[in-house]
């Protein structure tokens, strides 16, 4: 981490109609950090970073991004980061040149043409310039956003799922992009879903029911559960999965195809679950890390058991 | 129910029935809507709207006091049309009052009425009628004519009993200031113009912010710089430009094909013009921040057309209304510009007699602009 965190807010609160959305939440980002924002759905992560923009004010708590404060410089902290929401918020009655014509004059940029035409450049869509933003399809869209909101040289993005729905090798394209801009020196704070994301940011913080449950690298978060983990592989592990569901020691049992993970927080009492089935034919068991995903459900397991 | 497999089922329709009412119920402000529109009609049609409009206004003139003259406004008072609001002793006042629309009639009562009357000159009797909109005009001024015959019938006995019917003692003579000839399209051309502008300037910025909120642009605007104010701007001054071209348009259908007077200045006009959009397009941003959506911002632009095009004087005459219905209809911006715009096109009227219905239009803006920055919100709280 080089000098002060971009982004430093500490117990932010946010409820809508009485519901808390947001408990608490504290979170650093250092500079040129990719820090992926996890958790299921509801879990407060579109409002925590609304309240990071200044969409939405905390009900309580505060703290800065990029130096401001995040209640009282909300203007200065617009001009700084670049916002890319959930859904596609551009103007799709605007060819792709006209939304970024847009964006590059709300933003004052200097040599306004020069700036779009580069964009366009970048973007690969000089000669479909003209073409209407609602006609483009998911993986066009997302580009043309994440180049509308770089448009202005943020120092931060926050990205809102940006590349729900979009197929693999966009979604591959896309992460390049947002290790080049880090490199650059740009922070980023990326929600998404997936998994394999998850694993190409710096650091990741994990959110369930508006708490923030799980922060640091995947490593740190994967030992930091403190779980076992063993694999089993080969016919019938289908049924087996549904034997070992209500043992002891077995917190819980999800399968992958063929591969069934099972992991508990007592590695012990977990061997000890298993010990019995592991004569059966053709199944194949081996202790092995937990993977990202099997912390995750585990999390959001302890979350529901302990806030609903 | 039985029948066939594919037929119209019963359980099915009440499945959209029943969806369809939960959904009317959780739409509020379409329910209310539904409701306040009718009740509005009802009420404005039922209660406010009156084309026999009765007790106007009316500026006297008495060059010489007399017992014919008394009789006469009293008269005149009985017929139930018009009433004397205005004493005046210079009659180079009269045409002012007129133009400004302070009096709709002005009744002169000239020197040596009286000694004429006695002597059986049969003397003029001069009433000058605001008659841009001959509606309002036309019941009070039928009425004149049984004026003449019988006002004085009570002060002409003994000798001069001789005088009464026929002919009658004294001639009314009607002027019929500003649209002579009782064009009713004199009148409802010019309005026009007005009306359209209230319909397409609250809808089209009402529906223009509300649409960014639909489609989930609004938060991107949200997360730039830009500020409120700015908005607003440029969601109004785009529609301002539509406005004029909207008002090009009536003026020159106006003068080609409706052969409409325009005796005042087409500036001083688009002055009024360009507060009037103003005025709209800025209701129609503050309704943009109430609606959820498009068609709650329509149905919001109607619920307040309704009433600009019942209670300003447009369709009805503005004097038939009882008292609450023209309080009403004098916070309404379209009030004041119809009496602007026909003022200016056919009364030739000038800044003095504009500026009293200029100003409730540039306060109602203001207030409204205000109400509408409070509620902009910068925030998706």
């Amino acid at each position: 981490m080089t000098g002060a965190p971009v982004i430093d807010v500490h117990s932010l609160n946010k409820s809508f109609d009485g519901r808390r959305v947001v408990e608490d939440f504290a979170i650093q980002v250092g500079r040129g950090r990719i820090c992926g924002f996890l958790g299921p759905n509801g879990s407060g992560k579109t409002t925590t970073i609304r309240m990071l923009c200044g969409l939405l004010t905390p009900d309580s708590g505060g703290g800065t991004c990029l130096g401001l404060d995040i209640l009282r410089e909300g203007a200065a902290i617009k001009r700084q980061v670049g916002y890319m929401t959930q859904r596609f918020s551009f103007y799709e009655d605007l060819s792709i040149a006209e939304n970024l014509d847009f964006v590059a004059r709300v933003y004052g940029l200097p040599r306004r043409r020069q700036q779009v035409a580069q964009a366009l450049d970048r973007l690969g869509l000089t000669r479909r310039s003209r073409q209407l933003a609602g006609a483009l399809s998911g993986g066009w869209k997302q580009r043309l956003a994440l180049a509308a909101c770089t448009l202005h040289e943020p120092k931060l993005l926050l990205l809102d799922e940006p590349t729900a729905g979009v197929d693999p090798v966009a979604r591959r394209d896309f992460w390049d992009q947002i290790h080049r801009l880090a490199e650059d020196g740009i922070t980023v704070l990326v929600s998404t879903h997936y998994m394999d994301e998850a694993e190409r940011c710096h650091e990741i913080a994990y959110l369930a029911y508006g708490k923030l449950l799980a922060r640091g690298t995947v490593a740190d978060v994967i030992a930091g559960s403190g779980l076992a983990t063993w694999r089993i592989t080969g016919p019938g592990v289908a049924a087996l999965a549904r034997t070992l569901h209500s043992r002891p020691g077995v917190d819980r049992v999800a399968l992958f195809g063929q591969t069934l993970h099972v992991s508990g927080q007592d590695p012990d009492l977990l061997a000890a679950a298993l010990a019995d089935h592991r004569a059966s034919d053709g199944l194949h068991f081996q202790p092995a890390p937990p993977t990202l995903e099997d912390v995750f459900i585990h999390l959001m397991g302890e979350a529901r058991d302990n806030f609903s | 129910m039985t029948g066939p497999r594919d037929g119209l089922s019963r359980a099915r329709c009440l499945a959209m029935i029943i969806k369809e009412f939960i959904q009317m119920r959780r739409d509020r402000m379409t329910f209310a809507m539904m409701i306040g529109i009718p009740v509005m009609q009802v009420l404005l049609f039922g209660f406010a709207i009156n084309t026999d409009p009765k007790h106007l206004p009316t500026a006297l003139h008495v060059a010489e006091p007399s017992v014919f003259a008394r009789d006469l406004v009293t008269a005149l008072e009985n017929t139930g049309y018009f009433q004397v609001t205005r004493h005046v002793d210079d009659p180079a006042r009269i045409p002012w009052l007129l133009a400004s629309n302070q009096v709709q009639f002005a009744v002169t009562i000239p020197v040596g009425f009286a000694r004429a009357v006695q002597r059986g000159e049969h003397p003029v009797l001069l009433i000058e009628a605001d008659a841009t909109d001959p509606a309002a005009t036309g019941n009070a001024l039928a009425a004149l004519d049984q004026i003449a015959h019988t006002a004085l019938d009570r002060d002409l006995s003994g000798p001069l009993r001789s005088l009464r019917q026929p002919p009658p003692a004294f001639e009314v003579r009607v002027h019929r200031r500003y649209n002579p000839d009782g064009i009713t399209q004199y009148n409802i051309v010019p309005g026009l113009m007005g009306v359209i502008l209230t319909m397409t300037g609250v809808m089209l910025t009402a529906l223009a912010v509300t649409r960014e909120r639909e489609r989930g642009t609004m938060e991107n605007l949200l997360a730039m710089p830009v500020r409120p104010v700015e908005v607003m701007i440029g969601k109004i001054l785009p529609y301002i430009a539509v406005g004029y071209v909207q008002v090009i348009l009536v003026l020159l259908a106006a003068h080609f094909l409706f052969q409409v007077p325009m005796i005042g200045s087409l500036a001083l006009l688009s002055v009024g013009v360009l507060i009037f959009i103003a005025a709209n397009l800025a209701v129609g941003f503050t309704f943009s921040t109430v609606a959820g959506n498009q068609l709650q911002a329509m149905q919001m632009s109607f619920f307040f057309f309704l009433p600009s095009l019942l209670l300003s004087g447009f369709m009805f005459p503005f004097r038939g209304m009882p008292d609450w219905a023209q309080a009403i209809g004098e916070a309404l911006p379209l009030t004041h510009f119809l009496r602007i715009v026909r003022g200016i096109l056919l009364k030739g009227n000038g800044v003095a007699e504009v500026a009293p219905d200029l100003w409730p239009i540039a306060l109602f803006l203001v207030v409204i602009t205000i109400i509408a920055l409070n509620r902009y919100r910068l925030t998706l709280d």
